[in-house]
């Protein structure tokens, strides 16, 4: 029994990570280098997030790029919840993870303070190539989830 | 913090008319997270069928307290938040920040770092304007106009990261002239930059100016005269694809712009098309004025000599007495500039940037405004989309050239 | 300053009692609040001056008169000039007409002025914030209102700035 559902695993894992659709959420500066991340120079296609959906009822993954501000926090919660799941949520550069270079009170220290994360990725902004390291070590974890509900 | 709470009609009574409020016309939200909308802005449109009666920005939703923060920063300090305004015109606003502040401090800048600035500003303004191209060609679904653009772009970014280390937030323009010399490989680089670059524009241009599909979308639409613009603030290539020729760098010159020969492309229309082929042209002017600025640059130092603003040179440091002084003055209280205000203004590929700076005798500002393009150009949207189909909204949107973070700040 | 701008700047002078300062170059004019709106639209009509490029506010507190400064900035197109207009105003509250009679861009940066000082415009057509959240209370830019500073998280106090920050539930 553990042999079928090991197997399982690992198959269901194979296909999340080789064809996640990362969702359009590029705020600031930070969706510049995300853009061409995307662009040919560091193809993002070959990692299967061939498109960018701007729905979010059609993609698993968030990448949240860029400073997120008081006014936009409402915003993001609603579209979080809106994903179906399984989802993660990518938080790329420094606003995004710790509030960066803008610590007052018109910024969210930080994403976490409103969606769970799973992957940070620091700079200012990050380049492609820090990017596409982050979503490898996104394809990592994801391969060592283990299947815990059934329905 | 994180709730949100339902708008009701009450709240709209002022700003939509009576045909709205009975259910009459559609209001219809197109909201901060939209694939067209060139970042975090939201649209309140009143339609009557396909129809926009009046279209209502929102905006604020990536407000950073710039202007604040930089009031509890020192000078040097405050310099590192102004890349993050515009995005993606990163250089111009270190340099319209650092010429205000040259201003007050009347401090001297080398020629060698003047003809530098130029160069890096004109790479930049290229840079924006082919993200401009990329991301509204995207939108009227010529995607691979996208794919181009971006290649190029990347041969720009290489150059700063030659200069400075970073791609985009590079903070290379400082008070007195710049961080330090440009290393051996920036002028063949950017040489090879100016051998390849007329032949793409041309590339483009094949693609897009007699295409007929283009020419659909874009012509006629989102008119806007030129007394509306003056009327409106309204700078930039908005105002000279309506008609009056008006470019900053020649009417308000700074830094060397007036040594160099060079054109203002000016359109008649003011529709769409029109801004197309002025931000074009643009690009072939600042191919123009790098030229020049490569063959007329001379030697020299890069950087002011004033040891009371600008550090001196990390050499010097053991051996002067006064260097390890000056250096930790700066280092901890940072330089005094003299009390005053100074507003200085250039002109980024959106339109005219101000900075107003006041400062009363201390290390930090007093107070520092940007008067920015974007903000000033979203003001005139309502009469850009009036009676136009929602289709075209994101066009228009496109050629108005927006970036959320000089809106909002 | 040239021959255009120095009989603007003597007219105003003389008809509405304003203060001359020269400071790098620029001219800026001390005007009294009630001499504000026909200033402006004597140098549009007669001058030239027609181009709003800046609308601003300065706090200068804790000194409360004048606390606030109102900084505007016209440009000539035709004549390629810039005049500056500063405008004291007292105290916590206060008021000054409006200029988008005058100069309709200048209806977002007095929404702007409004929402980070507190400075109403009589007569302005659409009177919201403009970029802080509908219901937020307060006026950021004034210098009494706290930066809202969080202390960076190092290891001695990381379980302590922790516990005071909102974590989400899944």
């Amino acid at each position: 029994m553990g042999v079928v559902t090991t197997s399982l695993e690992s198959m269901v894992n194979w296909a999340r990570t080789r064809s996640m659709w990362p969702m359009l959420f590029g705020l600031a500066c930070c969706a510049i280098e995300m853009m061409s991340a995307q662009a040919s120079d560091y193809d993002l296609s070959r990692f299967g997030m061939e498109l960018m959906r701007p729905s979010p009822r059609q993609s698993d993954l968030m990448i949240v790029a860029g400073r997120v501000s008081r006014k936009m926090a409402p915003v993001l919660r609603q579209l979080y919840d809106q994903m179906p799941d399984p989802k993660w949520v990518i938080a790329m550069g420094d606003c995004a993870s710790c509030g960066g270079v803008f610590n007052n009170y018109a910024i969210l220290q930080g994403v976490d303070e409103i969606v769970p994360v799973d992957i940070y990725v620091a700079g200012c902004p990050p380049r492609p190539e820090g990017l596409i390291h982050g979503i490898i070590s996104l394809q990592e974890k994801v391969k060592g989830e283990k299947i815990t509900r059934w329905s | 913090m994180a709730e949100y709470r339902e708008v009701t009609m009450d709240d709209l009574r002022g700003l939509v008319t009576d045909r709205a409020i009975t259910g009459e016309t559609v209001l219809l939200n197109m909201g901060p997270q939209h694939p067209s909308t060139h970042g975090v802005l939201r649209l309140l449109l009143e339609l009557d069928g396909e129809i926009v009666l009046n279209c209502i920005p929102d905006i604020g939703f990536l407000h950073t307290g710039v202007e604040k923060n930089m009031e509890s920063k020192i000078y040097q300090k405050a310099e590192v938040m102004t890349d993050r305004l515009d995005y993606t015109n990163t250089i111009g606003n270190n340099l319209a920040f650092c010429l205000a502040l040259e201003k007050l401090l009347d401090l001297d800048v080398p020629e060698r770092a003047e003809y530098v600035r130029v160069i890096l500003t004109e790479l930049s303004r290229i840079n924006s304007h082919l993200i401009w191209l990329g991301t509204s060609c995207l939108d009227l679904a010529a995607m691979s106009v996208f794919l181009y653009t971006f290649r190029e772009r990347e041969l720009i970014l290489d150059i700063f990261e030659l200069c400075s280390g970073q791609r985009m937030m590079t903070t290379y323009i400082r008070p007195g002239g710049l961080w330090r010399d440009v290393p051996v490989e920036f002028v063949p680089a950017v040489q090879h930059f100016l051998d390849i670059f007329p032949r793409r524009i041309e590339e483009y241009d094949g693609i897009l100016h007699k295409n007929k599909l283009f020419q659909d979308r874009t012509k006629g639409i989102g008119l806007i005269t030129a007394e509306e613009c003056i009327q409106y603030g309204v700078t930039g290539p908005i105002l000279r694809g309506s008609g009056r020729a008006i470019d900053f760098r020649r009417a308000r010159p700074y830094s060397v712009y007036d040594r160099f020969d060079f054109d203002i492309p000016c359109e008649q229309n003011g529709d769409i098309y029109d801004r197309y082929l002025v931000r074009m042209e643009e690009l072939r002017q600042s191919t123009r004025i790098i030229e020049q600025a490569l063959q007329k640059m001379p030697g020299g130092p890069t950087r002011s000599s004033n040891n009371k603003v600008v550090p001196p040179p990390r050499s010097e440091i053991g051996i002067s007495m006064e260097a390890l002084i000056h250096h930790f003055k700066l280092w901890t209280e940072g330089f005094c500039v003299p009390k005053g205000s100074a507003y200085q203004t250039i002109e980024t590929p959106r339109g005219l940037l101000g900075v107003y700076m006041e400062s009363d005798g201390s290390p930090k500002p007093l107070r520092v405004h940007y008067h920015t393009p974007s903000r000033t150009n979203l003001q005139a949207m309502p009469i850009m989309t009036r009676n136009r189909f929602l289709a075209d909204v994101v066009g228009i949107i496109g050629s108005v050239d927006i970036v959320l973070g000089d809106a909002d700040r | 300053m040239n021959k255009h701008q120095t009989r603007a700047v003597e007219k105003i002078q003389k008809d509405f009692r304003a203060s001359v300062e020269e400071s790098r170059g620029e001219v800026a004019l001390l005007l009294p609040p009630e001499a504000f709106i026909p200033a402006v639209k004597l140098l549009r009509d007669q001058y030239g001056y027609d181009l709003l490029i800046l609308e601003t506010a300065v706090d200068y507190w804790p000194q409360l008169e004048p606390r606030f400064h109102l900084v505007c900035s016209i440009w000539s197109v035709g004549d390629q000039d810039l005049l500056t207009l500063r405008v004291p105003l007292n105290g916590n509250s206060p008021s000054i007409p409006s200029l988008t009679s005058i100069h309709p861009a200048a209806g977002w940066y007095e929404r702007e002025v409004w929402d980070m000082f507190g400075i109403t415009f009589e007569g302005h057509p659409d009177p919201r914030r403009l970029i802080m959240p509908f219901d937020w209370e307060g006026h950021p830019l004034r210098k009494d209102y706290p930066l809202g500073y969080e202390e960076p998280q190092f290891t001695f106090n990381f379980d302590k700035i922790s516990a005071g920050k909102p974590h989400p539930k899944e």
